[in-house]
């Protein structure tokens, strides 16, 4: 398996650390309540087919991606920083 | 015994003669043989068991499909089992076994299995095994482990060495046949970077095997000039011995080249083989194609073989399987092996062709609409029975017969994705399927183009078309003239005369009584007959039985061949051995080790190490005439707690934080605030998890306003950092905080005791004393002139700092500190002595930070600021994790001094039951105290806030240890923290 890293090209997969879902990148606000923070923290999809999910490219550049993959045909569609989508400074 | 099958020509060096044995007996052979050709050349043809019924067997294929010929080459501890002689590359002094019989191949008592074969039908297993279930384990299995398998281990370890190695390519060319010829030389004339793989010794594939002609040479002249023309070529890289077993993602093939293994012993500093993985942006499977046989009464004589095998000993190898051969087919290519056979002057005594009409054989015996039905012969094939067109039967005397039932494409890798093949009728075989790796397309005869013609063309086509995707611009050439023929293949798949059995997959002894029986009880889908009848599980995956098992089925259904459908093949291609998938993985490789700054220092002290994560660190260091572990951990704890001792803790990670919002960024990742912090202090912080549980805790000093400086366990240095990462590239990146990890950059060394501030005011430029550095004071010094950093923190709870330097100068330090430290008696302590100064002092380490406890039970509760958002501030105000008797950190002592407590114990009171619902909680950590003079440990007790001076019990079901404890404080040492700030 090979991730496109925006920075590094195409690496090999155990160069990644796998975290989750992109999901995770939508922290609710400190006062959101006991479901959206359980939601947030515990509940996740498990689709067959397309999926964005997070990836740190431990042995790489330290960036956290966001991948578009295939879970059925393994196809991977593109990665992005998360820092770059979110308009920070990376 | 001589050669005494051996025939003219072939690709062997008759100018060299190697000698090999074979159980024993020694024999001769050539450069150039296989191990089961040069058995064939000395007239062997009985070279193993069968796997169920013992029953006797030789060569069928002259390939890596063999299901057969399995043998054991070497002695000793390179001794390996069930390797396949027909692809086991011959050396001088090659040593070689049979196995799965005893005692001996020509008489095996086990034998006696084959007897009893109305038992061991298809189910077997499931059917006999059922019941009681607790005979599986200590019956069933160990009698079926012993009757069953293969060949045995040494159960020594492997000598040799194994290598993992890494290539990339713009096409990957699996096979060198002349598909595979064809693709290389196309990609490679047009500056592609190629990688041309063949699981052969010789490139070339069928060409070596065959009498055609390309162009006007011979096949395998030809092979050799394109093989000599890439091997000129930079852009190209030539790969034999080497096997592509499977297919992965994006592009990815995994191969295994035997690097060594047609020598008696690697070459030094050579692996025997080395497991590639090969990055490839484009793919051409050409692996070519493998004969299947048809069923017929007693087909597994040895000297039964595929007619192609037959011909590709002669042609090759220069080797008549038997001094009188016959063929059976029902295609044109079988043919072929009768004529090869006829013009190398061997005696061709029949052929049986199933089908009807067309051209007779000129000067053999060919018998058109006949079948044979019976074969002869105790341990090999001495004749068959031949029903003829006419209906009458005639014996044919022969020691071989060559069998073709057709040609099935090698598709396996294409299905290593799922992809189901698919049915082409005018071959009358599978060939790739779509939805295989998206990188890979299938020419020549893998993709059912069965010519020679057909491969070259094909080779070229998918070399063209892989460029073109690539960019990479190429121009097809002329091809060379090359033999076109139809296979004119009329399918026959078994013979349905005679009541005995007739052999699908001789592996794993399965027959079309096998399959008939899996149909009547309604074991029907293909996958269903797989596993009832192990049909194709064997170590060859089936590849000469499975269509045939399969096509049998769908005759008992009376359903076509694609609507019965096919099992697909799953990594690896062909068996790979165990050290190739370690490589260098193994002993102390496994997993590197760290070494600390002072490792050379303390190994000259006979420091004892321990590993802690991926470090070796010191765990003592034993004086001259300490006996025991304890004598050494007692002196190290109790002078530093007299003088001073120094210990290293440059394994603890260490992150360099810096930014205008660093302050802020710490404010959201630990639970208390480090905003506030001045410059040049240090603090304790602790971290959560966003589901409120403790994760990890360590000291930050800010080193500037805008500048902080993280330490965190040993365990989490990498899980720590991943995560700040995280929480400022995806929670707040609009935050300015920027990370470097700093763990390799410092050797740090913890200086504790009494004297510590003495000993470091001597290698210390600046003023340290109390006011000038005082506790928790934090800064950047100079050591003799030379830049280091200066904390004063405190594990052990005595006057303690901890100083770094940059990493190449750990060394030196620690010596320093040693010589500088004469004075006061200072001690080198490892982990053991910090382990029991920080438990005396109550500090929570892994015992405690185990991912489940909250700070509310490490007695932290109050660190937990309410006041601002951090990671896990939410969640760890959670009604169920803050109630009054939950788990809280306390001390333990044994009511008598001399008792015995250990960790993991369960806390339970006084008289009640031992039992689960007694448990009040666990002991953590334990160690003996020198300056307490008795066992103590820290532990997790239920509402132990309220239980400070209550008498419980230690029980710990492991060690039979019931011992009676008093609950203390966890602060056994100095709680008020005088010492510290001394």
């Amino acid at each position: 398996m090979r991730i496109p890293c925006p920075l590094c090209g195409p690496r090999d997969r155990r160069e990644f650390t796998y975290y989750g879902s992109d999901d995770y990148l939508n922290r609710p606000a400190p006062d959101a309540g006991a479901g959206p923070w359980d939601d947030h923290l515990h509940l996740r999809a498990n689709p067959a087919g397309e999926t964005h999910d997070l990836w740190y490219h431990e042995a790489g550049c330290a960036q956290w991606l966001r991948v578009h993959r295939n879970t059925v045909s393994h196809e991977i569609y593109g990665a992005a920083l998360v820092a770059g989508l979110k308009g920070g400074a990376q | 015994m001589s050669q005494s099958n051996r025939i003219a020509g072939g690709q062997i060096d008759r100018s060299q003669t190697f000698r090999f044995t074979f159980d024993g007996q020694a024999y001769a052979g050539h450069p150039g043989d296989t191990l089961a050709s040069a058995l064939l050349a000395n007239g062997v043809r009985l070279m193993g068991r069968s796997f169920k019924y013992h029953r006797p067997r030789g060569p069928i294929s002259a390939g890596s499909e063999e299901p057969n010929a399995l043998v054991q080459l070497r002695s000793g501890a390179r001794q390996e089992p069930n390797t396949r002689a027909t692809v086991a590359e011959l050396f001088d002094g090659l040593e070689a076994t049979s196995q799965n019989a005893w005692p001996s191949l020509k008489f095996d008592a086990m034998a006696i299995n084959d007897k009893l074969n109305t038992f061991f039908t298809a189910g077997f297993y499931y059917k006999t095994f059922m019941w009681p279930a607790a005979f599986w384990e200590k019956v069933y299995e160990p009698i079926i482990r012993r009757a069953a398998g293969l060949g045995a281990l040494t159960k020594a370890e492997d000598p040799d060495e194994y290598d993992k190695g890494f290539a990339h390519c713009d096409l990957l060319v699996i096979g060198a046949g002349p598909a595979g010829l064809m693709a290389a030389l196309t990609a490679g004339r047009a500056g592609a970077r190629v990688i041309l793989a063949d699981e052969d010794f010789r490139m070339g594939g069928r060409l070596n095997a065959e009498t055609f002609e390309i162009g006007a040479m011979a096949g395998a002249d030809w092979a050799a000039g394109i093989v000599a023309e890439l091997a000129a070529l930079p852009n190209v890289r030539l790969m034999n011995r080497t096997t592509i077993v499977g297919a992965f993602d994006h592009g990815i093939y995994g191969a295994v080249e035997r690097v060594s293994d047609h020598l008696a012993v690697p070459a030094a500093g050579k692996p025997r083989q080395t497991l590639w993985r090969i990055y490839s942006r484009r793919a051409i499977l050409a692996g070519g194609a493998t004969e299947r046989p048809i069923a017929f009464e007693n087909n597994d004589r040895p000297g039964v073989m595929l007619a192609g095998a037959l011909r590709a000993y002669a042609n090759r190898w220069g080797v008549a399987a038997g001094d009188r051969v016959a063929v059976f087919t029902n295609n044109d290519d079988g043919l072929r092996t009768a004529r090869d056979l006829q013009a190398k002057g061997v005696n061709v005594a029949a052929v049986i062709d199933s089908r009807q009409g067309g051209d007779l054989l000129p000067g053999i015996r060919h018998l058109q609409g006949a079948q044979v039905v019976d074969s002869a012969g105790r341990l090999g094939l001495a004749s068959v029975t031949v029903r003829l067109a006419n209906g009458r039967t005639d014996t044919i005397a022969c020691t071989a017969l060559g069998v073709s039932g057709g040609w099935n494409p090698n598709v396996n890798i294409t299905s290593h994705h799922r992809s189901r093949p698919e049915w082409r009728e005018e071959i009358a075989a599978f060939v790739p399927g779509a939805g295989g790796p998206a990188n890979l397309a299938a020419a020549g005869a893998a993709g059912g183009d069965l010519s020679t013609h057909g491969a070259l063309a094909s080779g070229q086509a998918q070399a063209l078309a892989a460029l073109e995707s690539l960019g990479i611009s190429a121009k097809a050439s002329d091809l060379p003239q090359a033999e076109d023929a139809p296979i004119a293949i009329s399918p026959l798949w078994f013979v349905h005369e005679g009541k005995g059995r007739a052999w699908i997959d001789p592996q794993n002894d399965v027959t079309v009584k096998d399959v008939k029986l899996a149909h009547k009880e309604n074991f029907t889908s293909v996958e269903h007959l797989k596993r009832y009848t192990t049909l194709g599980m064997a170590t060859d995956q089936g590849k000469t039985g499975n269509v045939l098992g399969l096509a049998v089925m769908a005759e008992l259904t009376g359903q076509s061949i694609p609507a019965t459908g096919t099992t697909i093949y799953r990594p690896p291609y062909t068996p790979v051995a165990m050290g190739t998938l370690a490589g260098r993985s193994r002993g102390k490789e496994f997993k590197p080790f760290r070494l600390t700054p002072s490792h050379k220092w303390a190994s000259e002290q006979g420091a004892v190490f321990v590993e802690v994560g991926n470090w070796l660190r010191t765990q003592w260091v034993p004086k001259l005439g300490e006996t025991t572990w304890r004598e050494s951990v007692d002196r190290e704890v109790l002078a530093t707690r007299k003088s001073v001792g120094i210990c290293d803790v440059t394994t603890l990670g260490k992150i360099d934080i810096q930014g205008t919002d660093a302050g802020a960024f710490l404010d959201r990742v630990y639970c208390n605030t480090f905003s506030t912090l001045a410059v040049g202090k240090c603090r304790y912080g602790l971290m959560l998890r966003e589901d409120g549980m403790v994760f990890d805790d360590g000291t930050t000093a800010r080193m500037g306003q805008n500048e902080f400086v993280m330490t965190t366990t040993t365990a989490n240095a990498v899980t720590v950092f991943r995560h700040l990462e995280y929480c400022r590239q995806c929670l707040w990146p609009d935050m300015d905080v920027q990370l470097i990890s700093t763990t390799e950059a410092w050797a740090q060394y913890s200086v504790a005791g009494p004297n510590a501030r003495k000993l470091l005011q001597k290698l210390v430029d600046q003023d340290i004393s109390d006011a000038a550095f005082p506790y928790m004071g934090a800064g950047n010094i100079t050591i003799q002139g030379q830049r280091g950093r200066l904390f004063r923190i405190s594990f052990s709870g005595e006057l303690a700092y901890e100083i770094a330097v940059p990493t190449r100068y750990g060394d030196a330090l620690i010596r320093k500190l040693v010589e500088a430290g004469k004075e006061f008696d200072a001690v080198v302590y490892g982990t053991e002595a910090l382990g029991v100064m920080r438990i005396e002092k109550g500090h929570v380490a892994g015992g405690e930070l185990n991912g489940q406890s909250t700070a509310l039970n490490m007695g932290l509760g109050k660190m937990v600021s309410k006041k601002k958002d951090a990671i896990g501030m939410v969640l760890s105000s959670r009604e169920g994790m803050n109630q009054p008797g939950g788990y809280r950190l306390v001390g333990v002592k044994p009511v008598d001094p001399k008792g015995s407590i250990s960790a993991g114990s369960h806390f339970m009171e006084i008289g009640a039951p031992v039992e689960l619902a007694s448990d009040g909680g666990w002991l953590t950590a334990k160690v003996y105290s020198p300056h307490l003079g008795c066992d103590i440990a820290l532990g997790y007790l239920k509402a132990g806030d309220q239980k400070i001076g209550r008498k419980m019990r230690a029980v710990n079901f492991l060690t039979k240890t019931d011992t009676e404890v008093e609950i203390v404080s966890p602060h056994f040492f100095d709680p008020e923290g005088e010492r510290l700030r001394g």
